[in-house]
């Protein structure tokens, strides 16, 4: 994966450490992770708690076109990284667009299921304990996707101008543990809200 | 006093014990004049209970405080750099498996003797059975007040907890039920039992069985606002028959009598019946403590001052100088009014 | 100064003007000057929080007192605990944390220099949020007040119903602006000890300081993200109208609770691991001893870092948790014990058989010592839950954690002030005077703590403005209010100390102490570039081995 060495490794000490940030990605994943466990904790603790007003089974459905939509996203930046790995930055452009117009369609779709909420089921953030933690978990992912997608769209806006090169795979690596955490993240929140919850 | 080996040992332990135990006692035997709150004179089971673990626990802990801290001031002392030093650097010792193998093992020993100690006592307070002559009491916490209800007995006051008193031959214990209207409290009364919080929407229950009649003290223990401070608590614990007669009294109605019927006019039309009640009248506030029988308390404003004509007075017109950001509203009474309020309340026995 | 480092060959520098030299501190993302702004505003906010308690002892002086209305004391004891915590304890030990870091495993600045500017900036504007409160949040009684609500603000006090106007907000955003802030740090800290490292150093070969803020980092990173979430969500109940909290939506009081222990208490060991960085790197060169049991120290600490993700409730055991969660906290709190009782046994296996000096950084940790002892077991009374039926919720919870924070963590706080000052400014601190500040601090402390365990046995709660006479806890909170004066004092010649070592202290050098670890075997204070050239290690004590070459730690460890 990495560059092929041409000087040997130097005699007497062999040192190599983790790139530092591969490790920040990481721990920033974890930090992360640790929020959503609360909202997470929250949306199970609250299931059937709500006093009135509309209930999960009656208005949700779950969202697989989208759900796929963007889990298949996670494939094609793999597929993205793979390729400016090994230098081809055109493919790498290709995949990489691929990626945003899947996590764009996902936004659209999470958008359109939340005005049909709104609008016509009579469901808002303050409508009771179900509204509340719904809103605020499929919110918060959103969120994250929605910074995912503006540092997905800088690194395209980059390519476009030519200045992406072989040399950035270690950097567009990190920037996909992101996407990758964000994608797993959704698995949880699908399962937690449209599988249990209803 | 030379003693050899293990015997020295015993001896200190047994020394420390004692020592433990009769300050303990002290503390417990003094506990009247000394403090009316001090946990270390348990007055019912439950804080009996807490009592004889606390001992445990502190006997343990003794025994460690004074191990560890004699090690820790020996080596300071034998340790230290003398003057004539050789300016060599000591036996440089990494560590050794043996002694942490051992400082690992004899804690974990010390912390299941705890832990099967202090589950026992969980138990027993947590899971006490409830007999059927159990007196029944639903406690309700307010900003800064408590109300209490005895559902099976009728009757709603405030402020002042009447129980009657338990033995251990026929127990009569009290089951107390904490709700709260607002905020978080908590139910202290240390010499009764340890603290239960009174949270919203998540009802609480906890026990006492005083042993002795009298009076217990005791205050809101977490933190609820601005008079958190002056959310006092006291219990009346009782000979059955006193306590039997207090119920009954309780029950009655509000005594109306012509002679204070003006003040009660401005009672009932002035702001007052918003949220107080007084039983058999109008005034059906839920607000305020109820009234009904105010001049069979002691203390007012939850034993913020003593049940007195000037008090009550004070009370009514600035209630801040007593309670400043208590949620009683100053109320706008001319002097003649007041009185003739006043005269009022005071017969609500 | 000293003249054994390399240096660049040097050209004239001109003065530069006083907002030259502003400017450079204020952009500056040198891990060095980070560390040093940390640690100033950190002093800053110790005095602010400091003068709160003050007026908060004065006015529990005696009962019934009026020095300050109860609404004024209700913010008094939430500043007093949020700005210690937030602004002042963690700065200063990120302050340390960042100086150190680096020095110590041979590596030029921290992982993410910039990122480390942020992270400090973020900190700062919290605080400055948080005493914006008192003139910018607008109560219902007049212009401006700062949060009520106790520094754990617990629902639903924290509601719009009961927090009128802005200044349970100002608490709020504070805390979420810096604990961006800390997690920053965390990650920045994570980063420089996985990926900087200087050749030869490995895991088991870097300095325990390392390690210890290693864990440290990690827990903020698991602990600080819950508060941050549940700030979230208390957010959205005052601002959109959501029901988290909302008791009477069927919402949950208790869930607060759980959200917020759950991060305060991993905090407490957030904050104790990097104290005991301070006594690990302290008390073996005082003793002339290497650190006992190094590999165990690791252990424990590893342990007491996921231990610590346990225990939590053992703050809510009179909140009415069935009898098999109270069971199954009372054992995580009391397991906790273990390793860190393990701790303090290896600094007493450190300092046994050694020769120690009793210079002020030693002091200072000699009493910690001593003191943790008596916080530990303290602790493990009230892990009894039964027994903390009693003693929860007042004034002997509040004597423990202050025995902890005061007693442990700020007197190690002490120790590394006075044995990194050298290092930092290239000036020696007077040692009388740190006698004096030590022996002042002590008298006070102990005044003020340990009898403050009494009214708290005797019944008194935490958190009441006036309390009644007649109780028996006249005399003590009488007692424990003098303390305070001594350890004002102890502080006053503190700073005194710093600021006149500063400029007339004698000269350092770069190694006073004789010590082992990497950051003594460059200039005091070191240059910018931190090391001449990176060096290699062998062991744990690299200038163990350069002094005793005959010697050397790596054929025993």
């Amino acid at each position: 994966m990495n560059a092929i060495s041409t000087t040997p490794p130097p005699a007497e000490l062999e040192w190599e450490l983790p790139e530092r940030g591969r490790v920040a990605m990481f721990a920033l994943i974890a930090a992360e992770a640790a929020i959503f466990s609360i909202f997470v904790v929250a949306y199970l603790f609250y299931i059937g708690k709500s006093l009135s007003g509309p209930i999960p089974a009656e208005v949700l459905s779950p969202p697989f076109l989208y759900t796929v939509c963007l889990l298949s996203s996670s494939l094609t930046i793999h597929f993205a990284a793979k390729r400016i790995r090994s230098g081809n930055v055109r493919s790498f452009g290709a995949w990489w667009l691929l990626t945003i117009v899947l996590g764009a369609i996902f936004l659209y779709g999470t958008a359109s299921e939340w005005h049909r909420l709104i609008y016509e089921d009579g469901l808002t953030i303050t409508t009771n304990l179900f509204g509340t933690t719904y809103y605020s978990l499929v919110g918060l992912h959103g969120f994250h996707v929605v910074v995912g997608l503006l540092g997905l769209t800088t690194v395209m806006v980059f390519t476009l101008f030519g200045t992406v090169k072989q040399e950035h795979a270690e950097r567009i690596d990190v920037l996909s543990l992101y996407w990758h955490f964000v994608d797993a993240v959704w698995i949880v929140v699908f399962t937690v809200v449209y599988i249990i919850g209803r | 006093m030379r003693l050899r080996g293990s015997n020295k040992w015993r001896f200190l332990g047994s020394q420390i014990l004692v020592f433990v135990w009769s300050a303990s006692a002290a503390f417990a035997d003094a506990a009247p004049p000394f403090s009316p709150t001090n946990i270390f004179a348990p007055a019912s089971t439950p804080a009996k209970a807490i009592f004889g673990l606390s001992l445990f626990v502190l006997a343990v802990t003794g025994v460690i405080f004074l191990v560890v801290f004699s090690l820790l001031l020996y080596s300071v002392v034998k340790f230290r750099k003398r003057k004539s030093d050789d300016g060599r650097e000591p036996p440089q010792v990494y560590g050794s498996n043996q002694v942490e193998l051992a400082w690992t093992i004899i804690p974990i020993l010390i912390v299941v003797a705890l832990f099967m100690a202090t589950a026992r006592v969980i138990a027993s307070v947590q899971k006490a059975a409830r007999p059927d002559n159990a007196i029944e009491v639903v406690a309700i916490g307010h900003q800064f007040w408590w109300e209490y209800r005895y559902p099976a007995l009728g009757v709603v006051t405030a402020n002042e907890l009447h129980v009657p008193v338990s033995n251990d031959n026929h127990p009569t214990p009290t089951f107390i039920k904490l709700l709260s209207a607002d905020t978080d409290h908590s139910f202290w009364v240390p010499r009764l039992a340890g603290k239960t919080d009174l949270i919203p929407n998540h009802p609480n229950s906890m026990w006492i069985d005083p042993h002795e009649p009298g009076i217990y003290l005791g205050q809101c223990a977490q933190y609820c606002g601005t008079q958190h401070a002056k959310m006092l608590l006291r219990v009346y614990v009782q000979q059955r028959a006193e306590f039997d007669g207090w119920i009954q009294q309780q029950r009655q109605p509000a005594t109306v009598s012509n002679a204070v019927s003006q003040g009660q006019r401005i009672f009932e039309t002035t702001a007052c019946i918003n949220c107080h009640t007084v039983a058999g009248t109008v005034a059906n506030g839920h607000f305020g403590p109820d009234l009904t029988h105010l001049m069979s308390r002691d203390t007012i404003a939850a034993g913020a001052a003593m049940n007195t004509p000037e008090n009550l007075q004070q009370w009514i017109t600035n209630p801040d100088a007593i309670k400043p950001g208590s949620l009683m509203p100053a109320m706008q009474l001319s002097d003649q009014d007041l009185n003739a309020l006043t005269a009022y309340l005071e017969t609500l026995r | 100064m000293s003249t054994e480092s390399i240096a660049w060959p040097s050209t004239p520098v001109e003065s530069r003007s006083f907002v030259d030299r502003l400017h450079e501190w204020i952009a500056t993302v040198d891990h060095k000057r980070l560390g040093i702004l940390y640690m100033i505003y950190a002093l800053v906010f110790l005095m602010i929080a400091g003068i709160e308690a003050t007026v908060i002892r004065i006015q529990l002086i005696r009962p019934h007192n009026d020095f300050v209305s109860p609404q004024v004391f209700n913010r008094l004891f939430t500043m007093h605990g949020t700005t210690m915590i937030f602004f002042v304890i963690m700065p200063f030990l990120f302050g340390f944390a960042n100086y150190l870091m680096p020095l110590m495993i041979g590596a030029r600045d921290m992982a993410f220099p910039r990122l480390n500017a942020f992270s400090f900036w973020m900190t700062v504007f919290g605080g400055l949020l948080l005493y914006f409160s008192v003139v910018g949040a607008n109560g219902l009684y007049g212009a401006g007040n700062a949060p009520d609500v106790g520094w754990f603000a617990y629902a639903p006090l924290t509601s719009r119903t009961f927090s009128i106007g802005h200044s349970t907000d100002f608490w709020t955003l504070a805390l979420l602006v810096s604990g961006v802030g800390s997690i920053g740090t965390a990650v920045n800290i994570i980063a420089t000890v996985l990926c900087l490292r200087c050749p030869g150093m490995t895991l088991a070969k870097m300095p325990l300081f390392a390690w210890l803020n290693l864990v440290m980092a990690g827990l903020v990173i698991l602990c600080v993200s819950p508060l941050t979430a549940a700030q979230m969500m208390l957010v959205i109940d005052r601002y959109l109208g959501g029901h988290f909290f909302d008791t009477q939506a069927g919402g949950s009081a208790v869930i607060w609770m759980h959200f917020f222990w759950v991060f305060g208490h991993p905090e407490v060991y957030v904050l104790v691991l990097p104290a005991f960085a301070f006594a690990s790197e302290i008390i073996p060169v005082f003793s002339r001893k290497p650190i006992f049991g190094y590999p165990v120290m690791v252990g424990a600490t590893v342990a007491i870092g996921f231990i610590s993700m346990s225990v939590w409730a053992h703050h809510m055991f009179t909140v009415g948790m069935s009898s098999a969660a109270n069971n199954f906290f009372v054992i995580s709190t009391m397991a906790i014990a273990v390793p860190t009782g393990i701790k303090i046994f290896n600094w007493l296996a450190t300092m046994w058989g050694g020769k120690i000096e009793f210079k002020t950084p030693m002091l200072f940790c000699i009493a910690f010592l001593f003191q943790f002892l008596v916080a530990g077991l303290t602790g493990i009374m009230q892990g009894a839950a039964p027994f903390d039926w009693h003693l929860g919720n007042s004034y002997f919870v509040v004597a423990h954690f202050h025995y902890v924070i005061v007693g442990g963590i700020l007197f190690c706080l002490f120790g590394a002030f006075y044995y990194w000052f050298p290092k930092m400014t290239g000036k020696m601190y007077d040692e009388t005077l740190g006698k004096l500040h030590f022996w002042l601090f002590l008298i006070g402390f102990h005044l003020t703590f340990d009898f403050m365990h009494i009214p708290g046995l005797l019944g008194m709660p935490r958190r009441i403005y006036t309390y009644e006479p007649g109780r028996g806890w006249d005399t003590w909170n009488l007692i424990v209010t003098i303390g305070v004066f001594f350890q004002a004092a102890g502080i006053l010649v503190f700073l005194g100390n710093l600021i006149w070592s500063y400029f007339r202290g004698k000269v350092a050098g770069n190694d006073p102490w004789d010590a082992w670890t990497l950051e003594w075997s460059t200039n005091s204070p070191p240059p910018v570039y931190n090391f001449a050239s990176i060096p290699e290690v062998k062991s744990r004590r690299p200038l163990w081995d350069l002094k005793h070459p005959d010697d050397p730690d790596w054929e025993y460890e």
